[in-house]
């Protein structure tokens, strides 16, 4: 469904990302861990088109899409959650509802999927007409993730959905993950919480100073020594 | 008594003026941190718009409904006037640093105003009346004329309206949802090229109405009238709290107040009422030393 294709990224002379291919298939969830500054979210950014890569290229359901503007990808059914959430804090929670949907014009749909929204988030009805700017970080994710859904993607990307959260409210976020999986939506998921992540993914990739250095079943890498010292603390 | 109901009146007139202007310049900026100083320009350019229309449908006879094609057509001028300026001279440098942005602007205005001193000349021009400029009294001996009420009767309705815009269509969600956070904006689908290309439209509008209205109110239009009550616009929408709506409004209403009370009342407190142009740099400077977010400004916090 998605593959980057030997990816480059450079800000101005710094380059972020070296050489990166990856392959998301429909229906996965599959997980990027890696440290800080590993290059994650610059990856995501790249698939949406709010940096250009260097080299390489982006292909999504067959068509290159690397170059193409962030808002031609919404329709084509790519939605991301961004890092830090990016929920819009002077507007209502129901009006960053709205805008997940700003591609859509069918009335009926949208309130439908705004219920589905409410149902995956109940916390989100309960402040439909509230600022998105009072919520806290954990409803401000559950935002970020209902309205990314509002768009009905077929691709959700997800950047650090968990970061900042406490584990009550992660637990949650990743029922919510493993629900949307299951309604057919395939993810790919940015995550520092490398347990977590594997946990609720079908594959992985590692990310070490911008490259892949480890890539494979979920369950197999969370068994490998070098997974486990590393990014699972053990 | 009578004469500070009367100061106060027309100070509000041109107040209303101010604050028409002052909402492009806190719209452009809300969505793109950039002042754009050929917003007072566009005022003139609405104004010219405005007189050669009126030769065009005006037979010397005062109607409302010369007047309404007459305000109608500049505002659409002007909309598109403002969005050309936008998409060729802005756009291009947007991906440069804002500075590149605030200079263009700069070149921009100056180009507007000697194009019009070449195509014009800087020869005042008389704009026709298009209305029956009767004088009404109220409270007791304060005058109040058909162009002044008319100023604060279509500024009032073009407010409604553009709140109307900003807080219930999808168009004005994305214009707030983009001057929040234009990469969020963009990943929800909106062409955020399109949005601010909206918004200098509007702006533009907004300015060209208070163009024309002021041609009616004081019918002597030139081609740098722009430049002054431009950047007493850009102070009211300082003092509202730049990137407030809201804000612009009241801005613009006090500084026009707040002037014309100068005028009235300054010699008796030893300033003379020649001065009038320099109480709203004064203004400006006072807020920038007291409350630089504005009287309505806030210094959003974003939460992480
Ligand atoms: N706008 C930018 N300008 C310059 N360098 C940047 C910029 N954004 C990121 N970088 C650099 O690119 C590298 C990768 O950053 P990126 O944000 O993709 O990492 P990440 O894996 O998402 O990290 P984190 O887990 O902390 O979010 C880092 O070295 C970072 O300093
Ligand atoms: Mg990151």
């Amino acid at each position: 469904m998605l593959t980057l294709e030997n990816v480059s990224v450079s800000y101005g002379a710094i380059e972020a990302l070296t050489d990166i291919s990856l392959t998301v298939n429909q229906g996965e969830v599959v997980t990027l861990i890696g440290a800080n500054g590993a290059g994650k979210t610059t990856t995501l950014r790249t698939i949406t088109g709010l940096l250009e890569p260097k080299n390489g290229r982006v292909v999504y359901e067959g068509k290159t899409i690397s170059g193409m503007a962030t808002h031609r990808l919404v329709p084509m059914g790519i939605a991301m959650s961004p890092e830090g959430r990016g929920v819009f804090a002077n507007l209502s929670v129901r009006e960053n509802l709205e805008m997940g949907a700003y591609i859509r014009n069918d009335k009926k749909g949208i309130a439908d999927d705004m219920e589905r929204a409410f149902t995956l988030f109940p916390r989100m009805k309960e402040r439909e007409q509230q600022k998105a700017g009072t919520l806290s970080g954990g409803e401000q994710q559950m935002l970020a993730m209902g309205r990314a859904l509002m768009s009905r993607p077929r691709l959700l990307l997800l950047d650090e959905p968990s970061l900042g959260l406490a584990p009550l409210v992660v637990h949650s976020i990743f029922e919510a993950i493993d629900e949307i999986r299951s309604e057919g939506t395939t993810i790919l998921l940015v995550e520092q919480n490398a347990n977590a992540a594997l946990q609720h993914s079908d594959r992985a990739y590692v990310m070490e100073t911008g490259r892949i250095v480890m890539e494979g079943d979920s369950k197999q890498l969370a068994a490998d020594p070098r997974v486990k010292e590393a990014y699972l603390g053990e | 008594m009578d004469t500070f109901v009367q100061q106060l009146i027309n100070g509000l007139t041109i107040g209303s003026i101010y604050a028409l202007i002052a909402l492009g310049y806190t719209m452009v900026y809300g969505i793109l941190r950039l002042i754009n100083f050929a917003h007072g320009d566009i005022y003139m350019v609405g104004a010219y718009a405005g007189f050669l229309l009126a030769t065009l449908v005006f037979n010397s006879e005062p109607s409302i409904f010369a007047f309404v094609i007459v305000l109608l057509g500049s505002m659409a001028i002007a909309a598109a006037i403002g969005m050309a300026i936008e998409r060729f001279a802005y756009r291009p440098v947007r991906k440069y640093s804002r500075m590149t942005t605030l200079i263009t602007a700069i070149g921009m205005s100056l180009f507007i105003e000697y194009l019009f001193v070449f195509i014009f000349s800087g020869t005042p021009r008389s704009f026709p009346q298009l209305i029956q400029n009767d004088n009404y009294t109220i409270f007791g001996s304060a005058t109040i004329s058909a162009s002044q009420m008319l100023i604060f009767a279509v500024s009032i309705l073009l407010m409604i309206t553009l709140q109307y815009i900003i807080f219930k269509t999808k168009i004005g969600k994305a214009m707030r949802a983009v001057s929040f956070n234009i990469n969020s904006a963009k990943l929800m689908g909106i062409n955020t090229d399109f949005v601010i290309a909206f918004t200098f439209a509007i702006g533009s509008a907004l300015a060209a109405a208070g163009g024309v209205l002021t041609a009616q109110y004081n019918p002597k239009i030139e081609p740098l009238m722009g430049i002054i009550i431009g950047l007493k616009a850009f102070v009211a929408a300082v003092l509202g709290g730049i990137g407030n709506i809201p804000g612009a409004v009241l801005g613009g209403l006090l500084i026009g107040a707040a002037e014309t009370l100068v005028v009235g009342y300054g010699n008796s407190i030893g300033i003379p009422s020649t001065y009038r142009d320099a109480v709203a740099f004064a203004i400006l400077i006072l807020v920038l030393l007291i409350r630089p977010a504005g009287l309505l400004g806030t210094n959003v916090q974003e939460k992480v």
